[in-house]
């Protein structure tokens, strides 16, 4: 068997600590605990809400900012630490799309030029090499050469995000990971570019990190799913079972929450309270002060995830033990 | 069906010649809740800055928009100001951004009491503890104490929601009222605002580039494309069985939770406003355009009582899937001019 592109173990990462001016300052743990594998070729999504820890494990796992605990290992190499030579030549195989397409493109050159600067950077190809490489990168996303010699703001949102995706895939990577990339972009457009990053996924055999606050965007890209909640994962399982048939009392309120055209206003769980500061981590299951399901076990004592027999994995004491779903 | 609350009448709007907004009719009427969908640039969110004039000067604007018989348009500015905040309230995308960041939430929700209620010392300051009960701040009479930053973006947008409210207003205009907020947060939002118009019997204009949200808060609404209502009529029917080619493309292009299923994407970009094509302004991008769709644009026609469309085919059959786009995208499709 092969080694997963990526295999995250118990990592931790946290923020702040130490003293200021103004005092002590609060330590935040964004990443708490989190073991996960990405097999090769295969799309796991992330899936969380606004300091769940998603796009800080998405830059764990790229070796873009090392653990303080636990390990990440990439092709079943140890990830090596920022900077080093052999972090460069391992960012080749991997490369990160992220949400703001305008905010990554340079508004002086033309987008041709920027697709082909990852190629300058790891010293492949003559120039000429680079720039015929660039226009195939944009081909396969739909963009034509004349559209390479526009700036970015020539460019409508949906192309732009195209042509970050071309950059990110011109030193031809085995894994994409791609933090809200089609957030910003509006439906109809949003659809060409889940279409076209579901096509090159098959294409090249893409391992992909896909992480989203949009539970249907990741329905439609993810073999897998993981939901965080505060630097933990609460629930992990094939996308179809996480979405469909969620487990987890905060997974079930997000889905519920979700709001589609066609439903009728049908039963919602609305949460009460707000996701806790960070910084506070309320002792036991994080969740426990919103979840409509909690009894004392769950204020004191935290949950471990855990798998059942059929891979769904869940971190809750509510949620029936593995042995009586198997019996 | 009573009087409409307001009516907006032939309502254009252009930005330095490049039209924005290119002759909306809608009436909202008492009590309703009315969603305005489409997407950026669709010119939803621009009619109505339009109609409370809230544009900047380099705005071209012409056409009505009728309050009590009286023209907003045509009023002198102090008029408009005092229905805006008193007879129509306002809340936008991003609260943090549109509360004062250097003054206490008291001061705030005290200002527009002062100023559309005519309260002042101590009424103000039962009233705003009021406000906040209402709109579900717990420990409100502290809360009247803070700064926006000291407060989280769900609590800030109930906050405004608190203002907009505050000078009792029959229309609450909200755009993008929960496009910031987590989709925990937005869901709470959502059910404040149901409950605040059951309550206050107020009518409601959202602004959403959502139509799952529009779907669930709404009893009508109107679809915009390019400056233009495309299709109008009440929520369930129009989301079930749109009739307009547009409206069905959206509804295709949205994921869904019960199956991976390639999506169907709206080929192309909408048009740059400089250079509107020909005819139906959807016809570029139309899979069911035919000639006749390059004519005169179409205008928006009774199909079904209460149902409007805006379709120069309208007697297409929208319940049969739309021809699979390739699998590949076409570069040519998209290119901007």
């Amino acid at each position: 068997m092969t080694a997963p592109a990526l295999d995250l173990r118990a990592v931790a990462r946290a923020y702040g600590g130490g003293r200021t001016l103004f005092g002590a300052r609060p330590v935040v743990r964004a990443v708490d605990g989190v073991t996960l594998a990405l097999p090769q070729g295969r799309t796991l999504g992330i899936v969380g809400e606004s300091g769940s820890g998603k796009s800080t494990l998405g830059r764990l796992a790229l070796g873009l900012e090392t653990p303080d605990a636990g390990h990440v290992t990439a092709f079943g190499a140890p990830m090596p630490a920022p900077g080093t030579p052999a972090w460069r030549a391992l960012r080749r195989r991997m490369q990160m799309v992220f949400q703001d397409p305008l905010g990554a493109l340079d508004r002086r050159i033309p987008v041709a030029d920027q697709v082909a600067e990852p190629l300058a950077i790891h010293g492949i190809g003559a120039p000429a090499e680079r720039r015929a490489r660039a226009l195939d990168a944009l081909a396969a996303v739909g963009l034509s050469a004349a559209q390479g010699g526009r700036y970015p703001h020539e460019l409508s949102g949906g192309q732009r995000q195209r042509v970050v995706i071309a950059r990110a895939l011109i030193t031809d990577p085995d894994v994409l990971v791609c933090d809200e990339p089609v957030s910003a972009l509006d439906v109809s457009i949003q659809a060409q570019v889940v279409n076209l990053l579901i096509d090159l996924k098959a294409a090249r055999g893409l391992a992909m990190v896909f992480i989203s606050h949009d539970l249907r965007v990741v329905r439609q890209i993810a073999d897998r799913v993981a939901v965080m909640y505060l630097g933990r994962i609460v629930e992990e399982g094939a996308a179809e079972a996480v979405l469909r048939d969620p487990r987890h009392p905060y997974t079930r309120a997000l889905v519920s929450a979700a709001p589609a055209p066609g439903r009728h206003r049908r039963e919602r769980v609305i949460l009460s309270g707000e996701p806790p500061n960070p910084a506070a981590r309320p002792a036991g299951c994080a969740f426990h002060p919103r979840c409509p399901v909690a009894v004392a076990r769950c204020r004191s004592e935290a949950p471990a995830l855990e798998p059942a027999p059929d891979g769904h994995a869940t971190a809750c004491h509510r949620v029936t033990p593995a042995a009586e779903r198997a019996a | 069906m009573a009087a409409p609350l307001v009516r907006i009448e032939g309502l254009t709007v252009a930005f330095d010649g490049a039209p924005a907004v290119r002759g909306v009719d809608l009436a909202v009427h008492p009590g309703e809740a009315v969603g305005i969908v489409g997407e950026s640039g669709s010119g939803k969110s621009v009619t109505w800055l339009a109609a409370l004039r809230l544009l900047p000067a380099k705005a071209a604007v012409a056409g009505r928009v009728l309050l009590d018989g009286r023209d907003l348009l045509a009023l002198p500015l102090p008029e408009v100001e005092a229905v805006r905040g008193g007879r129509i309230g306002m809340i936008f995308q991003d609260p943090a951004s549109a509360l004062n960041p250097v003054l206490r939430i008291r001061r705030q929700l005290g200002e527009v009491l002062a100023r559309h209620r005519g309260l002042s010392g101590a009424a103000i300051a039962a009233e705003a503890r009021r406000l906040l009960d209402l709109v579900g701040i717990p420990d409100a009479a502290r809360r009247l104490d803070s700064y926006p930053h000291e407060m989280s973006g769900g609590q800030n947008q109930r906050v405004m929601i608190a203002m907009a409210i505050a000078g009792q207003p029959d229309l609450l205009v909200a755009d993008e009222p929960t496009t910031a907020l987590d989709v925990t947060i937005q869901a709470q939002i959502l059910d404040l605002l149901a409950a605040l118009r059951r309550e206050l019997g107020m009518a409601l204009v959202l602004i959403s580039h959502d139509l799952g949200v529009v779907a669930e808060t709404c009893d009508r609404v109107a679809v915009m494309y390019a400056g233009r209502v495309v299709e109008m009529g009440p929520a369930e029917p129009l989301f079930d069985a749109p009739r307009h080619p547009y409206t069905r493309g959206l509804l295709d292009a949205l994921p869904t939770l019960d199956a991976a299923e390639r999506l169907v994407a709206i080929p192309g970009v909408v048009p740059d406003p400089r250079a509107m094509p020909p005819g139906c302004a959807f016809a570029p991008r139309c899979a069911h355009a035919a000639p006749v769709c390059l004519g005169a644009e179409p205008a928006l026609r009774a199909t079904l009582p209460g149902r409007w469309s805006a379709c120069a085919r309208p007697d297409l059959d929208l319940a049969a899937p739309p021809p699979r786009p390739p699998a590949t995208p076409a570069p040519a499709a998209e290119a901007v001019a």
